[in-house]
């Protein structure tokens, strides 16, 4: 099965040198894709649940007694809203980088950062994604009516509990159109941590092109089938979630 | 101005006449800026009181119903005595079904707000704030959103609670129910009570020009 698949590829590269599908008949190539594939799934799964925990903090923060608090959180959003994530990749790994401490690697006499690049490239992702994660939700918190609020608080609901079960709730599904576009943004971000070297799926890719100057078509499209594969699956899991949240009633009007 | 337990008054007078605020001073949800709200003995407005503790025995129905959208009726009547007082849910859930059933709403347990009328929704927050045992209800402008033939259901809820003795303080713009329950009725204008009587004497005897000028616009 798996050499009629190998065969076909390599046929299909005979026939059309410009269209050589490598990693489709060569074994460590397809590694290397897989494993790309693999840095790739982490890192969106990590930098998404981050970027919401940081969404929710951030946008509970902004509505502090304290303006300290929420200037530090302006000023967050601020920096990472409106700075290319580009720049806050090769900021993060190559300034903040030199800074961190170091620790003894497992040969026993390099030295290696404490952040790893792959490290740096969740925490400056997330912090990009999660900046605008805190406006959504925001957004969210606002559009709960006061008189609600007032309910619960004239039922005697404290602070905390009147924002777990009712302010949260509600600003959740207000919110989620919006963070679902986010969230997918933010895959389709993690390909710049190229510039600092994750070897995620781009990575191997354009490595596999250098490599194998006739196999740069094949990369490219199936780097095209494989994001719209990966958001694909990311849409419909948010879409299942806000269809799950629906209330009749509320929101949609029906 | 003094209440006592199982009375029923009403508050009328034009908009803007302090009316809500002056109840919304009862269980704390606005401050007082003179003078002091005493409720069973604890002083509403002193700053060492838990509002919270006062709040759960002051019940409150506002004239927007103020449901919580995201759960059903059922669990509207229940997420008070759940989460404030932390009561067993099996409990809790015989004492909800037992208010909704009083409200005239069986079988709309599982409904969420959007899918009830206007007076379902408000006998709904009745039921929500009974669920907490409180020793008053406040009403505030209850059936001021609603249409003529949904008042009517809200407006005999609130009669039967009368009825079996609840302490109810009513801001109201219905005269003929005013009149009909009322113990007592006070009326005010620009932020102080103009004057007060038990109903017939209020309607038929008003003394103040401005009582009688209000009644004169709105009978």
């Amino acid at each position: 099965m798996i050499e009629t698949f190998q065969d076909f590829f390599r046929s299909v590269a005979d026939t059309y040198p410009k269209w050589n599908f490598i990693f489709f008949h060569d074994p460590s190539q397809w590694e290397r894709v897989i494993s790309g594939f693999y840095v790739t799934v982490q890192l969106s799964v990590v930098c998404v649940i981050l970027s919401v925990v940081i969404g929710i903090i951030g946008a509970w923060a902004q509505g502090s007694p304290s303006r300290i608090i929420r200037w530090v959180v302006q000023g967050y959003i601020q920096f990472f809203r409106n700075t290319p994530p580009l720049i806050q990749l090769l900021f993060f790994y190559f300034a903040l980088g030199q800074f961190t401490p170091t620790v003894t690697g497992p040969d026993g006499w390099t030295e290696q950062p404490i952040i790893s690049n792959v490290g740096w490239a969740i925490i400056s992702l997330s912090f990009f994604a999660g900046a605008f994660n805190v406006e959504i939700f925001r957004s969210g918190l606002e559009a709960v009516p006061n008189a609600t609020l007032e309910a619960a608080e004239a039922l005697g609901f404290t602070r905390a509990q009147t924002y777990t079960n009712v302010t949260f709730p509600l600003a959740l599904r207000v919110s989620l159109p919006a963070l679902n576009n986010n969230l997918i943004n933010l895959v389709k971000t993690t390909t710049q941590a190229i510039a600092i070297a994750v070897p995620e799926l781009l990575y191997e890719m354009v490595s596999i092109w250098n490599d194998y100057a006739s196999a740069q078509n094949a990369a490219m499209t199936v780097l095209f089938f494989t994001y719209i594969a990966l958001v694909g699956i990311l849409a419909f899991g948010m879409n299942r979630w806000e269809a799950r949240l629906h209330v009749p009633g509320f929101g949609k009007t029906s | 101005m003094d209440i006592m337990k199982g009375e029923v008054i009403c508050i009328i007078g034009p908009s803007g006449s302090g009316k809500s605020t002056l109840i919304r001073c009862i269980n704390a949800l606005n401050d007082v800026q003179q003078g002091t709200i005493t409720l069973e003995g604890y002083d509403v407005h002193d700053p060492k009181l838990d509002k919270l503790e006062l709040r759960r025995k002051v019940g409150m129905v506002f004239q927007q119903y103020n449901l919580f959208p995201h759960k059903t009726a059922l669990e509207n009547v229940m997420m008070a005595p759940l989460k404030v007082l932390k009561e067993p849910k099996a409990e809790v859930e015989v004492r909800a079904r037992a208010l909704i059933k009083k409200v005239r709403l069986e079988g709309k347990e599982n409904a969420y707000p959007g899918e009830l009328s206007g007076g379902q929704q408000q006998r709904v927050a009745i039921a929500r704030s009974l669920a907490m045992n409180p020793n008053v209800m406040l009403f505030d402008e209850v059936t001021a959103a609603l249409d003529p033939e949904t008042v009517k259901e809200v407006l005999l809820t609130i009669k039967e609670l009368a009825t079996d003795g609840m302490t109810c303080i009513l801001v109201t713009h219905e005269m003929g129910f005013a009149r009909e329950v009322a113990d007592h009725i006070y009326f005010t204008d620009k932020g102080v009570i103009v004057e007060h009587g038990a109903p017939d004497t209020f309607f038929d005897n008003a003394s103040d020009p401005r009582t009688k000028k209000f009644l004169g616009q709105i009978l």
